[in-house]
């Protein structure tokens, strides 16, 4: 099927007379997995697809009710068949009629519904609490009971996704839809997530389990969901979020009980390794390097991997900032300004690390900053 | 037929008006004529919507294939940002100002607007205020990209484009609030004699409660984006957590506006059609006073339910049940100004001339709209909808078939009033199946596209997303090549159509802009319409009964 939607895409691109014919031969063969919702993989997604088909069923049956009676006298009462007006113009018991029945069908509908909303917003009793917080443009993760995070970003290249003068690389299967790590949850579990931005807000949400929550900075809302079977969801953020909003997908990997126990265990183990000591003295060529890592994971989106910045974001080549007095630059990177989120939450080293690579790179050379004056600064807050 | 009245029109002698009769630029520059006003409302309003149009072709040209093809991620939320905003506030309700300033003298008896010369100062703020959107293509940053809601804290981020915006919306806000005035004040206090609230027609209506809404509205507004501009420059934290403040209350306040707007561009629609279904049906409306009921009833209710935009936002369950329930309460009036439209047509002598082809294409595709609003009002529904392209299939069929289609209607049902000519049947006609057929090719399988959990105002998408949007791509521009054949048609009229049009062009027309010549003189109603001519139009619209009253 994916190699179907291939190439429709490159066949279009190639023969545009064509398209039209092409579009509608190939929409009818492959419309049946498009058309609709993607399966449900959660009770609750399931009770919305439900909903959605008992409120069509209805709406399908009063379209046709009511046009049906409007095309019958589009058809009959026409003045060229010699159809004379008959001018009436009220009855109360008909006006009184089509008000009160419609108010019934909606309590019909509103009834089914509000029985989802509430199970929907209930998101006590979860096993486990995810925070996902929304940056521009990736999501990061943190397993709040297990004490590790990752940062999640798409995995599809530059080069598959611009077309501006070449027909394109050819797309992968879940191109927009790939992540470099996935969130991982164990099946048949009640996961509650928790959401927040750094920056700006965003949405996260997986339509086959049901969910979608927007993510506001400087707030925390929660939403839940208990995925049904092993297998890979995949979402986008959906709340516009600047420039990259296209470009920050949502994956969840859902594990089977054990797969997960070995997959937690690997993962703290591995997080424990990671761990830097905030007492050590770095060295210049050890913190820059890190820095770098640092630099393009978070901040090069904005000011550019050239520091040139761009837009509201300013240039850090040559800027006051980086040029000037450590401590202005430690507390702009602490707390943030205007468009410029706080990075209070990556942690010492990591500040005092992207802070000497921003010193020394670019043709600044100012100095570099030990992860203990971070400390410090962060303690005289 | 009746004969026109001229005499009632033309009481003074001839040439006592000479002295405003200005010419040229200046004619226009200081109109204070509400026929030359409602021209140019008009006439700015198509222009807007051909530059709003354009950059939905170029969304459209974008979306028509996986991956970037022609523009940066940057430049394409200018785009979609400047069309909503553009469409919403340049083209739409400008379009419904001007009728109202061109019809309701007309329509109600009166010799100019309330206010004339404050309806030159609401018409030159728009030029204006367009210009500072277009200019903020062009200045650092680029123009706004945070879509046509401005969210912050993503507009707080912007560049000096946002600025230029929010003072265009100060302009567009301030201009509308001018006309409400004026609307209002005509509509009060300028009636024919004879012709009490429950006896105007129903587009004066329809303007009234319009009227009413946006000067309830647009100060919100203003609010709103003044908050935005102190957070962005002045160092207040109205929208900024880390301030103390809350981005949510931005849309909070957005939406207590916002969702009042959606029904200001569409309850003159509904006005519209309601005065032209009757014409061609060659019956009175059905259910007048229900009808009056239902638009009252839907514009109070539009105040209650703003919250279901913010369904995932993260309100408690018993916000979302309590906008949830309200939301699917306007679908009891909208559901009867359906009933009653069909009802009018049941039993009628119709004839399908180009406005009431239009104003039957709104039915239908205004039901469809309604439909899925329907859909999306139910919280767990919205849930999956929320942001996607559902939602933007949903709007287009309520703003494009709705408020558009209502404005291509008025347009040929009164060309022939403005112009003294008859525009070509046939090409009328094309042009309506024209655009009703890629209308729906456009946006039909938008909600499929939604169904299937594309987001919107995202500049490239997955591959299993690329059908649906080849298919809306050319729809749209077939959609788009289409109106030009409405401005030719349009063009083609004012040049002579296919010849001079009778005072009544239409035979079930009883309102009294019939009653004038065509085209309308300059000044109509100098004195105001005789009892008797009034009394008659309003038997045969059965909003009055013989005798039944002797004010
Ligand atoms: C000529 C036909 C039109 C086409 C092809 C068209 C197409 C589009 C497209 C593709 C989008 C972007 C959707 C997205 O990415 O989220 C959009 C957004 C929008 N359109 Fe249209 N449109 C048309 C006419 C109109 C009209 C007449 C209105 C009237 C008010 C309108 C109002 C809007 C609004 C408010 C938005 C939302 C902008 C935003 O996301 O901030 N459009 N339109
Ligand atoms: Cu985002």
């Amino acid at each position: 099927m994916r190699g179907a939607v291939m190439k429709v895409v490159r066949r279009q691109r190639r023969e545009l007379p064509v398209l039209l014919l092409s579009l509608c031969a190939s929409k009818v063969m492959a419309a049946g997995e498009f058309w609709t919702f993607t399966p449900p993989a959660s009770q609750i997604a399931r009770q919305i697809e439900g909903l959605h088909s008992y409120l069509m069923i209805i709406i399908l049956i009063i379209f046709f009710a009511v046009f049906g009676v409007m095309f019958y006298a589009i058809v009959r009462h026409r003045k060229s068949l010699g159809h004379t007006a008959k001018p009436f113009h009220e009855n109360t018991t008909i006006e009184i009629l089509w008000t009160l029945i419609p108010a019934l069908i909606l309590l019909g509908m509103a009834w089914p519904a509000a029985s989802v909303v509430l199970a929907q917003k209930d998101s006590r009793g979860a096993v486990m609490t995810i925070k996902a917080t929304g940056f521009q443009w990736f999501w990061a993760y943190e397993y709040l009971d297990f004490g590790f995070g990752f940062k999640s970003k798409l995995a599809t290249p530059q080069a598959q996704i611009d077309n501006h003068h070449t027909g394109g690389e050819s797309k992968n299967p879940h191109y927009l839809l790939e992540v470099d790590r996935e969130l991982v949850v164990p099946v048949g579990q009640k996961i509650r997530i928790l959401t927040t931005a750094n920056d700006v807000i965003h949405s996260w949400g997986v339509p086959a389990l049901g969910v979608k929550q927007d993510a506001i900075p400087g707030f925390i809302r929660d939403t839940w969901f208990k995925a049904e079977k092993v297998g890979t969801y995949r979402g986008q953020c959906v709340e516009l979020c600047g420039k990259g909003h296209a470009f920050m997908p949502i994956v969840v990997k859902v594990l089977s009980e054990p797969d997960f126990k070995r997959w937690i265990a690997d993962q703290q183990a591995h997080a424990k390794a990671m761990q830097d000591d905030p007492n050590k003295v770095w060295s210049a060529v050890e913190l820059i390097a890190r820095g770098r890592q640092v630099y393009e994971a978070n901040c090069q989106t904005c000011h550019q991997p050239n520091g040139k910045g761009g837009g509201p974001f300013p240039a850090l080549a040559g800027s006051k900032v980086a040029t000037g007095a450590k401590a202005d630059h430690v507390h702009i990177v602490l707390n943030g300004k205007n468009a410029m989120p706080a990075w209070s939450s990556l942690s010492d080293v990591e500040i005092a690390a992207v802070i000497s690579y921003e010193r020394n790179s670019w043709g600044n050379q100012a100095g570099i900053l030990q992860p203990s004056e971070v400390k410090t600064a962060r303690g005289a807050k | 037929m009746h004969s026109p009245s001229i005499a009632s029109t033309h009481l003074h002698t001839p040439g006592e008006h000479h002295a405003e009769h200005q010419t040229g630029w200046a004619r226009w520059l200081y109109a204070t004529n509400h026929k030359d006003i409602g021209t140019l409302y008009l006439w700015f309003a198509f222009a807007m919507f051909i530059t709003g149009g354009v950059m939905a072709l170029c969304i459209r040209a974008e979306l028509f294939q996986p991956g970037l093809q022609f523009w940066q991620p940057e430049f394409f939320n200018q785009l979609t940002t400047l069309h909503g905003i553009i469409m919403v506030f340049g083209a739409i309700m400008p379009a419904f100002t001007g009728l109202a300033n061109w019809m309701l003298p007309l329509m109600l008896g009166a010799p100019d607007m309330a206010f004339a010369r404050m309806n030159n100062w609401s018409f030159w703020l728009l030029p204006p205020a367009a210009a500072l959107l277009l200019i903020s293509l062009f200045v650092p940053g680029g123009a706004p990209a945070g879509g046509w809601t401005l969210y912050p804290p993503l507009s707080a981020q912007a560049g000096m484009g946002m600025d230029l915006a929010i003072f265009s919306i100060h302009l567009l806000g301030l201009s509308s609030i001018m006309g409400s005035i004026n609307i209002i004040t005509t509509i009060l206090n300028m009636r024919a004699p004879g012709m009490t609230l429950l006896r105007m027609p129903l587009f004066a209506w329809t303007s009234l409660v319009t009227a009413y809404l946006l000067i309830a509205v647009a100060p919100v507004l203003a609010g709103a984006v003044t908050m935005l501009l102190t957070d962005r420059h002045f160092g207040t934290h109205f929208f900024n957590a880390a301030g103390g403040g809350d981005p949510v209350l931005f849309q909070h306040i957005f939406w207590f506006f916002g969702h009042p707007e959606v029904y200001i561009m569409a309850l003159p629609a509904f006005g519209i059609v309601s005065q032209i279904i009757p014409t061609f049906a060659r019956k009175p409306l059905f259910g007048y006073v229900s009808m009056v009921y239902a638009t009252c009833s839907i514009a109070i209710l539009s105040f209650m339910v703003w919250g279901h935009h913010m369904f995932a936002v993260g309100m408690p369950a018993t916000a979302q049940l309590f906008f949830m329930f309200l939301t699917m309460l306007i679908a009891v009036p909208t559901g009867v100004k359906v009933f009653n439209w069909i009802a009018t047509m049941w039993q009628g002598s119709m004839t399908f001339e180009t406005p009431m082809l239009f104003a039957i294409g709104f039915v239908c595709l205004f039901t469809v709209g309604g439909f899925s609003g329907l859909v999306l009002s139910i919280a767990p529904i919205d849930t999956q909808m929320q942001d996607t392209y559902y939602v933007v299939a949903h709007f287009h069929y309520v703003l494009v078939a709705g408020a558009l289609f209502s404005l291509f209607a008025a347009v040929y049902y009164w060309l022939p009033k403005w112009t003294g000519y008859m525009y070509h049947e046939g090409r009328g006609k094309l042009h309506f199946w024209w655009s009703m057929i890629w209308f729906n090719v456009t946006f039909f399988p938008m909600h499929f596209l939604g169904l299937a959990g594309m987001p919107r105002r995202i500049p490239d998408y997955a591959l299993q997303f690329t059908q649906f949007n080849s298919l809306a791509t050319v729809g749209a521009f077939c959609f788009g090549l289409g109106q030009l054949l409405f401005l030719f048609n349009v063009l083609h009229t004012i040049r002579g159509g296919v010849g001079p049009a009778p005072a009544q062009p239409w035979e079930g027309g009883n309102t009294l802009e019939w009653e004038v010549p065509s085209p309308a003189p300059h000044h109509t109603w100098e004195s105001p319409p005789d009892i008797a001519m009034v009394r008659r139009g309003l038997i045969a619209q059965a909003v009055y009964h013989e005798g039944e009253d002797e004010a």
